[in-house]
């Protein structure tokens, strides 16, 4: 200020003029509050054409002036509304033209803890009750797009790592809708473009894309707004063209990402989900291609195999002659051989028979034969025997008879003794049994006489009697 | 491999379902199923399939182009640089 200083006064004041004043006071307010976060109800904001934005934070006692430039409002993360209570980050300045001091905005925030966080949460269970996130809404990516379509700032790194992931893997045509990705107008812009991709005509002059990628990189939860915005997330689960979303880092979710036909964790990923890699199809076709050929190799070596296989089994028809003009003649021998092996046989069993019949024929004529020796042997002994017995009974008989005829009562009477005989010719041995006149016959040797008896037996025997009759016959003794 | 124009049938079809086509005739072929004059034209088939894909493998070129709306709205496209 030493400049506005007049060094001519020295009892007064200085004077300024209103633009030092107001200069100075800016240049105050400025030092003493360089950075401040005020909390506030926003009232009466006020977008300017130029993109620039103005309102009134207020609390119950009081209100002061805010200024969002358009730069800043672009990447403001909310979308401020009348009533909101937030809670701005900036410098306190003045605008020397009013020399009013007002804030000027750096970043703005709903005010509470989570405030942001639970809007986001109620704006998703209504939309998911509407069904805009279902499973069954999810599409299937093409395999191969032909053309894919990217929907993110023309600058920055999101873009740059998408089409490098995409030249890698497989170059394709990409058309990019160039929008902003965050702060004001971005959530229209998204929209719009998803809507227009999906309203190219099928071979107009802009080739209409077969994916969609919704892309942006990663930042804090107020700079990822503009995709959890309804406009966008109607847009993306209406999309006529499969979507993949690729919004901030793998741990940011927005309600894109529910709406979206796939998610991808980075902008990177969403490439490598929108197209296969091209060495690996080459590759793959490559041994496709081989496995055909050798397939058909295969199929013809095999068949080729069959033929010769089923050749061989149809066999020559000169072997098939001769086998069996072998077989006939082999089984012609053997009938013959048979029959007569059939007689040799039998007759072999009839020599066999008569043999056995002969052995027993002489068996049994050794045995008659033996049996008549014996049989004659026998005889003889006994022949032997009764001959022996003969004699010997001849020779006893002869003995005895010598024996008896030595002592036969004839001899006695040779020797002069008498035999006295009774009537019945029995002998009369005792002089008691003689009774008077009874007639005796007398035995001599020479002959036979009667006589009666005279007397009667005394106590002596009675000597004989004269005998009576002459002399008989001697009889048999027996 | 035949040299003869891929047949107007196969030039129509997509990457994808040429890919698919052709693993199922080789899985076929390989197989070993099927008449002998089936299986040869179904490797006619296949070759062309292969060569069909081939073509969409080898004419894969990176070509980045930006949408420009045009004042009637219209959308036009120019060389994203």
């Amino acid at each position: 200020m030493s400049e506005i200083r007049s060094p001519a006064v020295a009892s007064n004041l200085p004077e300024y003029t209103v633009s030092e004043v107001s200069q100075a006071v800016k240049r105050t307010l400025e030092t003493s509050f360089e950075r401040v976060r005020v909390r506030g109800e926003l009232s009466g904001f006020k977008r300017h054409t130029s993109g620039h934005c103005y309102f009134t934070l207020k609390d119950a006692e009081a209100a002061m002036d805010g200024v969002c430039w358009r730069g800043t409002a672009m990447r403001l993360g909310i979308k401020p509304e009348d009533g909101m209570e937030v809670i701005c980050t900036g410098r306190i300045t003045t605008y020397p033209g009013r020399s009013k001091y007002q804030i000027v905005i750096e970043s703005m925030e709903l005010a509470g803890e989570g405030a942001l966080l639970k809007m986001i949460e109620d704006r998703r269970k209504r939309l998911a009750a509407e069904g805009l996130f279902d499973a069954e809404r999810k599409r299937q990516l093409p395999f191969l797009p032909e053309v894919i379509g990217v929907i993110t700032s023309p600058t920055g790194a999101v873009i740059r790592d998408i089409l490098h992931r995409l030249a890698d893997r497989f170059p394709r045509h990409v058309l990019l809708w160039p929008v902003i990705v965050q702060g004001e107008g971005a959530a229209e812009q998204v929209a719009e473009a998803i809507r227009g991709f999906g309203a190219l005509p099928e071979g107009g002059a802009v080739p209409r894309p077969n994916v969609l990628i919704v892309a942006r990189g990663g930042g804090s939860l107020e700079d990822l707004m503009a995709f959890n915005e309804e406009i966008v997330v109607r847009a993306a689960a209406t999309s006529r063209i499969p979507l993949i979303s690729a919004v901030g880092h793998e741990t940011d979710t927005t309600l894109i990402d529910h709406a979206s036909d796939r998610r991808a964790p980075t902008p990177s990923a969403a490439a490598e989900m929108a197209v296969p890699v091209r060495a690996d199809l080459i590759a793959d076709l490559q041994r496709d291609g081989q496995r055909l050929a050798s397939a058909l190799t295969r199929a013809l070596s095999e068949r080729r195999s069959q033929l010769d296989g089923l050749a061989r089994g149809l066999g020559d028809p000169r072997r098939l002659i001769e086998d069996r003009a072998q077989r006939l003649d082999d089984w012609g021998d053997r009938l013959k051989l048979g029959l007569t092996n059939w007689v040799q046989q039998r007759r072999a069993k009839i020599a066999e028979s008569a043999g056995r019949l002969m052995a027993f024929r002489s068996n049994a004529a050794r045995r008659f034969e033996r049996e008549d020796k014996h049989l004659a042997e026998l005889g003889g002994r006994l022949r032997r025997c009764m001959t022996a017995l003969t004699e010997r009974l001849a020779r006893d008989l002869e003995s005895l008879g010598r024996h008896l005829s030595s002592v036969s009562y004839e001899k006695v009477l040779e020797r002069g003794f008498v035999l006295a005989t009774d009537a019945a010719g029995h002998p009369v041995q005792k002089a008691a049994e003689t009774h008077a006149s009874m007639a005796l016959r007398l035995h001599f040797h020479d002959g036979t006489v009667g006589a009666t008896v005279t007397e009667g037996a005394a106590r002596k025997p009675a000597r004989p009697a004269a005998v009576s009759d002459a002399p008989k016959k001697q009889g048999t003794l027996l | 491999m035949p040299q003869t124009a891929i047949p107007a049938d196969i030039a129509k079809l997509g990457f994808e379902e040429a890919l698919q086509e052709l693993e199922t005739i080789v899985r076929n072929l390989e197989g070993g199923k099927g008449k002998l004059e089936d299986s040869i034209k179904a490797y006619e088939r296949g070759a062309f399939l292969k060569q069909h894909c081939e073509a969409k493998l080898r004419d894969a070129q990176m070509k980045v182009e930006k949408i420009v709306l045009g004042p009637d709205g219209a959308e036009k496209t120019q060389s994203l640089d």
